[in-house]
């Protein structure tokens, strides 16, 4: 299995705790990405994600290596879910062991914070009231105006 | 003249109606081809947009070659 690996089916931190065992680890910290019930003061209902599988499973794959560059890891998986997901659903996850905790905390935040950053994944809500947008990008088109086209 | 193939994803692909093309173009860079592609199809204006070429995150004054594979990546939201 790869370090960084998008999955179309359920994934469950049990799973990632076991891949992240290690005999030389004193410390296991996992963030949990989850599908929450609102968003932008909006009621969701479900979404689906959908990911530029090859070149993000590279980027993926390259933050995982500059977290191994900075901080002392024993063994690291990240997982991102892909398709339809329902509230309460466990989107993303990351899982680091280390020798001592304060790394895997550092090298955990690092992780999710680039993924979130740098990964070409989208995400579609799904909302109560019918309609569904996808996130960051209808954003952008309703503030249109404000930027210069040279900037793509 | 060149032929690209173009792969969309997201907020592109449902908006085109497509999940890839080829394309045969003028242009020279990857930012002209996105201009051109923008204004064919009246792409929803989005800022902060990248661009692939060969499944490598590339520059917009990248020089297209014959062949090339191209995705535009509108903003990212993961996790």
């Amino acid at each position: 299995m790869n370090r960084f690996s998008f999955s179309h089916e359920d994934v469950s931190g049990e799973q990632i705790r076991r891949l992240v065992a290690d005999e030389t680890s004193g410390a296991y910290v996992a963030f949990e990405g989850w599908v929450r019930n609102h968003n932008e003061g909006q009621q969701v209902l479900r979404l689906e994600y959908e990911a530029f599988e090859s070149l993000g499973t590279k980027e993926g794959e390259r933050i995982i290596r500059e977290a191994e560059q900075r901080f002392g890891i024993s063994t690291v998986y990240c997982v991102h879910r892909l398709g339809k997901l329902e509230i309460g659903d466990l989107a993303v996850i990351v899982g680091v062991s280390t020798p001592h905790r304060g790394e895997a905390f550092e090298a955990c935040r690092y992780i999710i914070d680039e993924v979130k950053h740098r990964v070409p994944v989208w995400k579609k809500e799904h909302y109560v009231n019918g309609d569904s947008g996808w996130v960051n990008c209808e954003r952008c088109a309703a503030a249109a105006h404000q930027h210069d086209h040279g900037e793509h | 003249m060149i032929t690209v193939q173009i792969e969309y994803f997201a907020i592109l692909r449902e908006h085109i109606g497509k999940n890839a093309e080829e394309v045969q173009t003028e242009v020279v860079t990857a930012g002209e081809l996105y201009d051109e592609l923008a204004a064919r199809y009246a792409f929803p204006h989005m800022t902060h947009m990248k661009v692939a070429i060969n499944d490598e995150f590339s520059e917009w004054g990248a020089a297209l070659a014959e062949g090339d594979s191209i995705v535009f990546i509108p903003p990212v939201a993961g996790g």
